[in-house]
């Protein structure tokens, strides 16, 4: 599959300030890559240059096939986006921008706009500097979402929206990706990364530091394990790729890596299992396991499962 | 809770945020009344040169609607005439720009609600941009005080001088702040603030040149700054008439800020349309829609402007006796007929006020990069010059447009007393004469925009306010020919009543395609936002 998106050595100054350090960044056509990061990352910067609205320092960026800075008028026709923080003309209604950025990109599908607005419960009379952050967004996403681009490239675009509004989107999305839609989604929402992304890039301080498959990715972290035992299970103690061990009574804690999982189920099994609950690792560990000031022990820190 | 809780460290950080804007704006005003003076002094230096000034170009009605009347021919007398207000003018501007600017402009920007939110009280904001506003204004009216008195005129006069220009900012400030009050954007809200600032002038002006209605005066706050009369038997009580102004304005913005909502204001906001008309569908349209507003809102006080100031040239005539006169309003007009001087003067102001639009018109673009509006339109297939085309399309069109309807009526209003077609087209023809100089300063505010956006807003309005006043106060104070010609409202020709010249117009448009191409070429080249 031919990648819509690829970054290689992406190299970003402003002035003293190094924002891109050799990011690397490839997403396939047809998938709804995960671009996360914490803030100051570089998430934003790296947007703003696959849209050629900065020019980059150093490395390569190639976008549906074209150069972001040279092609950007002919790329765009292709390619819808909702910044991370919208803001609108104070004294248009939401209903004009749709209609105007929707016709700045060749015309708008009026059907999908309707039916957008109602799923998004967003009044398009009002003029925008009466709506909230809240609704400034989903002005943006309406526009993008009905735009019928073949790549979406989405900025934090839930970060205002109320836990309602992201299920909408998350459906709307859904349905995009069903029909071949490309998506760039950068947040820090992992929950909707981890319900929405097939592959995930992480970047800090300007560099990628992992990149791949959700499902490889969680290889690399643990899953946590609770169990009620009917009576002790001895030999986990010794087993290699259990950590954080925690033992009350015949209550059972603690994090196994994937390779010794098959182990510790052994253990458990044998010393009979009265009630058990196992948690795959979840995007916060990974990402925790990045970012975290002990890499070292991520997984007691992050231990509360999906949010 | 306290209603002016968290004023003092309001104020202190709007004077942290101004801490350059400020001093620029006083500095910019105490060297026009200084240099005025120090010129006035060189090119009218005895006591004969002054009081010919005084008592022809000073009282020639329609030269005293442009400029206010000259009460006194002493140094003091005739630099008080011809900079107070100027000067009063260039106070009560920055006090509305400081007080929106504190007030609505950070209420808009959502920063009101961070210190809402803090114990500061629902009036400390507005107190606390007026405060900062009046001390501007009283600092500035002591160092024309000081300024005057070290150039060697009288302690009394030099005070008077003044205060008469702080009185008509603090004016304003309180105007400034009430205006605040009443609409949700701080750009209607300058925009109500500097209408009346401009009726304020228009009031004055037509009660200056017409004895009948003299009390028009009385009825404009920038009227009690010229009634305030310096060096010539100061009217000491006319500052309670500023003061007292003063304090009604700041009570009545008080009463609506403790009133109404955060962010709301008391006109209502209408609503929108659901959906775009069929014509907004590019980003030339976008623009026009932005910009239609403000053109029209301008277009109204320049048609006002050209209707008071064209039936005000009826006054014209009865001085021509004088020869003093005619050799003063030479050096304006460079001609012989005194009504086509005045025309001449009428419609160089004009033509700096179109350039303003202009550069207002060309700053747009600066605006809508740095409130992050560019974004979506230029990920959308717009390329970046297409992008700007709408804004410097409204720069080329609006000053053409403003200055078209200023000699329109004009020539309607002084055509009533004869030869209405001709007087229309001829006044018509010499307003729209300038129109290039407005296009060189909106070329100016393009080139910079491309090149070095951070400094855009301060080097276009810096530009304009120098080459406004090497044209209005130069030719006056004997500047040389070589500083003259640097500001691009010296090139025109003085029409009406000299033959007309293309030649220096077609230089400025060549030149103002130059600068707006040198810009659009560099904002193809830079990062955006």
């Amino acid at each position: 599959m031919t990648a819509a998106i690829d970054v290689a050595g992406l190299r970003k100054n402003f002035g003293q300030t190094r924002a891109l350090d050799g990011l690397d960044l490839t997403v396939a056509a047809g998938e709804v890559h995960g671009f996360l990061g914490p803030n100051g990352a570089g998430k934003t910067t790296t947007i703003r240059i696959l849209l050629g609205l900065l020019r980059a320092g150093g490395g390569t960026a190639v976008l549906l096939g074209g150069d972001p800075w040279r092609d950007a008028t002919t790329l765009h026709r292709r390619l819808a986006y909702v910044p991370g923080d919208v803001t609108l003309w104070p004294n248009l209604s939401g209903g004009e921008i749709i209609d105007l950025l929707g016709r700045l990109r060749g015309g708008i599908d009026a059907k999908r706009k309707d039916e957008l607005l109602e799923r998004f419960e967003l009044d398009p009379a009002k003029k925008s500097r009466a709506y909230s952050k809240g609704n400034r967004q989903k002005v943006a996403l309406v526009a993008a979402l009905a735009s019928g681009a073949e790549l979406l490239i989405l900025d934090e675009p839930t970060s205002g929206l109320d836990p309602l509004m992201e299920a909408a989107f998350r459906e709307a999305v859904e349905d995009l990706a069903r029909n071949g839609t490309t998506v760039l989604l950068s947040s820090h929402i992992l929950s909707e990364v981890e319900a929405l992304c097939s592959r995930v890039t992480i970047i800090r301080a300007g560099r990628t530091v992992d990149s791949g498959a959700l499902a490889d990715l969680r290889h690399l972290t643990q899953t946590s394990v609770d169990a009620e035992l009917a009576g002790p299970a001895p030999g986990l103690a010794g087993l290699a790729g259990v950590h954080g061990l925690d033992v009350v009574g015949n209550r059972v804690r603690c994090q196994v890596d994937s390779s010794a999982l098959d182990a510790v189920l052994r253990q458990l099994t044998a010393a009979g299992v009265k009630s058990l609950v196992c948690q795959p690792p979840t995007l916060e560990e990974l990402f925790l396991r990045h970012y975290g000031p002990a890499p070292a022990e991520p997984v007691g820190v992050a231990g509360k499962g999906h949010r | 809770m306290n209603a002016l809780a968290g004023t003092s460290e309001l104020t202190r950080l709007a004077v942290r945020r101004d801490r350059i804007l400020l001093p620029v704006w006083i500095y910019v005003l105490t060297a026009i009344v200084a240099s005025t003076a120090y010129s006035l002094k060189k090119g009218y230096p005895t006591a004969a040169d002054r009081a010919s000034l005084a008592a022809g170009v000073g009282h020639n009605p329609s030269i005293a609607a442009i400029y206010g009347a000259a009460y006194s021919s002493s140094f003091g007398g005739i630099t008080a005439w011809r900079a107070g207000l100027i000067a009063a003018i260039g106070c009560a501007l920055m006090s509305i720009i400081l007080v929106i600017r504190h007030t609505r402009g950070d209420e808009e920007a959502g920063r009101l609600e961070l210190v809402g939110a803090t114990s500061a009280g629902r009036q400390a904001l507005p107190v606390a941009g007026l405060v900062l506003a009046l001390a501007a204004c009283t600092v500035l009216g002591l160092l024309i005080w000081v300024v005057c008195l070290l150039l060697g005129m009288p302690v009394t006069g030099s005070l008077a001088l003044g205060l008469e220009i702080a009185a008509a900012g603090w004016v304003f400030a309180g105007i400034a702040v009430a205006c605040a009050q009443l609409t949700a954007s701080a750009r209607a809200a300058r925009g109500i603030a500097a209408s009346l600032l401009g009726a304020a002038y228009l009031l004055r002006a037509v009660g200056d040149a017409n004895p009948g209605v003299s009390w028009l005066t009385w009825v404009s706050p920038l009227g009690w700054a010229e009634e305030l009369r310096p060096f010539a038997a100061e009217r000491w009580w006319v500052i309670a008439l500023s003061a007292g102004a003063t304090v009604a304005f700041s009570a009545l913005a008080l009463v609506l800020a403790a009133h109404r909502d955060v962010g709301a204001g008391l006109l209502p906001d209408r609503p929108g349309r659901p959906a775009a008309t069929r014509w907004l569908r590019g980003p030339v349209t976008l623009a026009w829609r932005l910009q239609r507003g403000s053109l029209f809102g301008w277009l109204g006080g320049f048609l006002v402007a050209g209707a008071v100031l064209g039936a005000a040239a009826h006054g014209i005539g009865a001085l021509l006796n004088s020869p003093q006169v005619r050799a003063d309003v030479f050096r304006y007009g460079g001609h012989a007929s005194l009504v086509n001087a005045y025309f001449v003067v009428l419609f160089q102001e004009a033509a700096i006020a179109a350039a303003a639009f202009a550069v207002a018109a060309s700053l747009r673009l600066h605006d809508e990069e740095a409130g992050q509006r560019a974004e979506p339109v230029l990920a959308a297939p717009v390329g970046r010059i297409r992008w700007a085309a709408g804004h410097v399309l409204t720069a080329v069109i609006g000053p053409a447009v403003l200055l078209a309807g200023l000699g329109l009526a004009a020539g309607v209003a002084y055509g009533t007393h004869g030869g209405m077609g001709s007087q229309v087209l001829r006044l018509l023809g010499a307003a729209l004469a300038p129109v290039p100089t407005a296009w060189v300063m909106a070329g100016v505010a393009v080139a910079v925009f491309g090149l070095v956006p951070r400094l855009a807003v301060g080097i276009s309005w810096g530009v304009l306010g120098v080459a406004a006043l090497l044209a209005i106060v130069g030719p006056l104070v004997r500047l040389s020919h070589w500083v003259l010609d640097l500001s691009p409202f010296t090139h025109t020709p003085k029409l009406p009543g000299v033959a007309f010249t293309a030649q220096p117009l077609l230089w400025l448009t060549g030149l103002a395609v130059l600068l707006a191409g040198a810009g659009l070429a560099a904002l193809r080249q830079r990062d955006i936002g």
